[in-house]
């Protein structure tokens, strides 16, 4: 029983992190019509900058629990990240046809992999006072990190505020609108640019508070955004492209699977969760909430 | 009657020099030299595969390191099990593995186009590379598995010859001869009314379907073909490359094969083999020199597809069709 409770806690805390990249790539999708291969990359920044910040802050001491509200600092870096990448480098693509969008978001995947490399080095960082900080609960007869609570209970708020936003504000109708029609939304006075670029650096800010909230748990290392992009590709293509229910739907579900696949059948967790994609997307090609 | 029209004289005659350039050239150049040559060469019929499918079909594939890997693991696998290292059973193998992998995600992805049809490839391609990844007794895991130097045509090379030398000498022209006559075939299958359906297809699909083409069929075929070709590459890499582990089955080893594909430039014939040569050395070169390579490429892409999104080949062509309007 305990084991079971343990292994749906840590599907909880997977699926958290991966709604927050996969979320934040569905909602740029959804917008802009431009699937960003870079977005695993955005999440390792956020990681690094916050594991940076709160090492700095840290030095030797203790954590206290104003440390906990550093954890954001490497959100808000992946979304400014995202306002200058919008601009510069995506605009010039939206009239191209879709290959070109894909490859410069490749490029742009290479360039921010090496990024990171050169601010922060090869080496990984680590934030686990952070971590260790608050200590663990039994469940039964085992132990389980308190710290991974947090990283649930934040997942659920992001996921609960960014419904919030999408659907009860009038930035979330304009941003709707725009994404069921541009031109009839330019059309009627939406400046499209503008919604573009906060819509993209939304998601970039979800995949950097994804990358910020994990950092303490598993540490910065190279390599963790195209390691992370793939399974949020999964989510999104289980989903839907472009719906957030989907994103959360999808996010559950391949958490669930890849928790007990890596309990029960080590060997083919991957490949079962790549040929769940594959499953649905031939089933269903929109995805289980997508519009084709 | 063959309707396949005969090569426009111009462009054979600018075929010959390139071909015998490419036979000297290991007379005059340090054999490490050569050995990238043929690097350049296994990847430019890669991406002669690869660009049936996205210069001349219309669809963007983000999963070609599946036929790549296929064929790759296939010789790897022949020289485990069977024991034989004869280089026509490697290429064989490594055919007619990635041939039957091709018939089956292609089965699936071409019902599809556009994104989704590059999200499937990839994520078909994940679950090789996972299985690779993960079946470690099977496959090596990220030890990957060694493979040694093949016999050519039967001839088992000399003891205590250097590797070197059999690469840089008899295994650069027998990639060679493959590759010259795997993009005489392409060349073939381009011009042929196959070739020009796949065409029509990219162009406008459902015309292309009014006037009798098959599409789904026909896509299937170019997907299948397509991964033969990489398929090739890839039996023809691991022996250059000693070791195949399963790097070359992950999806960033597809998009080196979509960069350099359009490095050259998709819209000619000739573009993908030189971006395959060019992006190559590029490589290898920012390799050796920083160890920030990946943003020097990362860097060129951006650039590339920014300002010059034809390409080499089609760059450099609109700048010959200028001067001659000038001269």
């Amino acid at each position: 029983m305990d084991v079971i409770v343990i292994h749906s806690l840590n599907s909880l805390l997977y699926a958290s992190v991966l709604f927050l990249i996969a979320g934040g790539l569905s909602l740029i999708y959804g917008v802009m019509r431009i699937v960003n291969l870079a977005h695993g990359n955005l999440y390792a920044v956020g990681a690094y900058a916050t594991a940076w910040t709160v090492g700095r802050v840290l030095g030797g001491g203790e954590p206290s629990l104003t440390l906990y509200l550093l954890l954001p600092v490497g959100a808000v870096a992946a979304a400014a990240l995202g306002a200058i990448i919008e601009p510069t480098l995506l605009r010039p693509l939206y009239k191209r046809a879709e290959e070109y969008q894909l490859l410069i978001t490749f490029g742009l995947l290479l360039i921010l992999e090496d990024l990171l490399r050169f601010i922060w080095g090869p080496y990984p960082l680590s934030a686990s006072s952070l971590f260790e900080a608050l200590g663990s609960f039994s469940i039964g007869e085992s132990v389980y990190p308190t710290y991974n609570l947090v990283v649930i209970v934040v997942g659920g708020i992001a996921a609960a505020a960014l419904w919030a936003f999408i659907y009860k504000t009038k930035f979330g109708v304009i941003l709707r609108a725009t994404s069921q029609n541009m031109r009839m939304a330019s059309a009627l006075g939406v400046n499209v640019n503008r919604v573009y670029m906060q819509a993209f650096t939304l998601g970039c800010f979800m995949a950097g508070l994804g990358g910020a909230i994990i950092v303490p748990q598993q540490g910065a290392v190279l390599g963790m955004g195209v390691d992370a992009l793939v399974p949020a590709f999964v989510v999104v293509v289980i989903g839907g492209l472009g719906s957030l229910e989907g994103a959360l739907l999808g996010a559950l579900m391949v958490g669930v699977v890849r928790e007990f696949g890596i309990a029960f059948f080590p060997e083919v967790e991957l490949a079962v969760l790549y040929f769940m994609a594959a499953v649905v997307l031939l089933i269903r090609p929109a995805g289980l909430f997508g519009r084709a | 009657m063959s309707p396949i029209p005969a090569p426009p004289k111009r462009a054979l005659l600018s075929v010959i020099p390139i071909a015998v350039i490419l036979f000297v050239l290991p007379l005059l150049i340090a054999p490490y030299q050569v050995t990238l040559l043929a690097y350049g060469l296994i990847f430019a019929i890669a991406a002669l595969g690869f660009n049936l499918l996205l210069g001349y079909t219309g669809l963007l594939s983000f999963g070609h390191s599946a036929y790549f890997g296929m064929g790759a693991y296939a010789v790897a696998f022949i020289v485990k099990y069977l024991k034989i290292t004869s280089m026509e059973v490697f290429l064989l193998g490594g055919v007619l593995a990635s041939a039957a992998i091709a018939a089956l995600f292609g089965f699936l992805c071409v019902r599809y186009t556009r994104i989704f049809f590059g999200i499937l490839t990839l994520a078909l391609s994940q679950v090789l590379w996972s299985l690779a990844f993960k079946f470690y007794w099977v496959t090596g895991g990220t030890d990957g598995l060694r493979v040694p130097t093949p016999s050519l045509l039967g001839v088992q090379n000399p003891a205590g010859e250097e590797k070197m030398t059999f690469l840089a000498h008899r295994y650069y022209y027998y990639v060679l001869v493959i590759f010259l006559v795997g993009a005489a075939v392409m060349w073939v299958i381009v011009h042929s009314p196959f070739g020009k359906a796949l065409q029509a297809i990219r162009d406008n699909e459902t015309r292309a379907e009014f006037v009798g083409v098959q599409v789904w069929r026909y896509r299937w075929v170019a997907f299948l073909v397509s991964g033969i070709y990489t398929g090739l590459a890839g039996a023809l890499w691991v022996p250059l490359n000693g070791l195949t582990t399963p790097d070359i089955l992950h999806w960033t080893f597809s998009g080196k094969i979509v960069f350099f594909t359009v490095l050259g430039g998709f819209q000619t014939f000739m573009g993908p083999v030189i971006g395959a040569v060019v992006y190559n050395y590029l490589e290898t070169y920012a390799v050796g020199h920083t160890v920030y390579w990946q943003m020097v490429l990362g860097v060129v892409l951006v650039l590339l597809v920014l300002v010059l999104p034809a390409g080499i080949a089609g760059t450099a062509g609109r700048l010959l069709l200028k001067l001659r309007r000038a001269v």
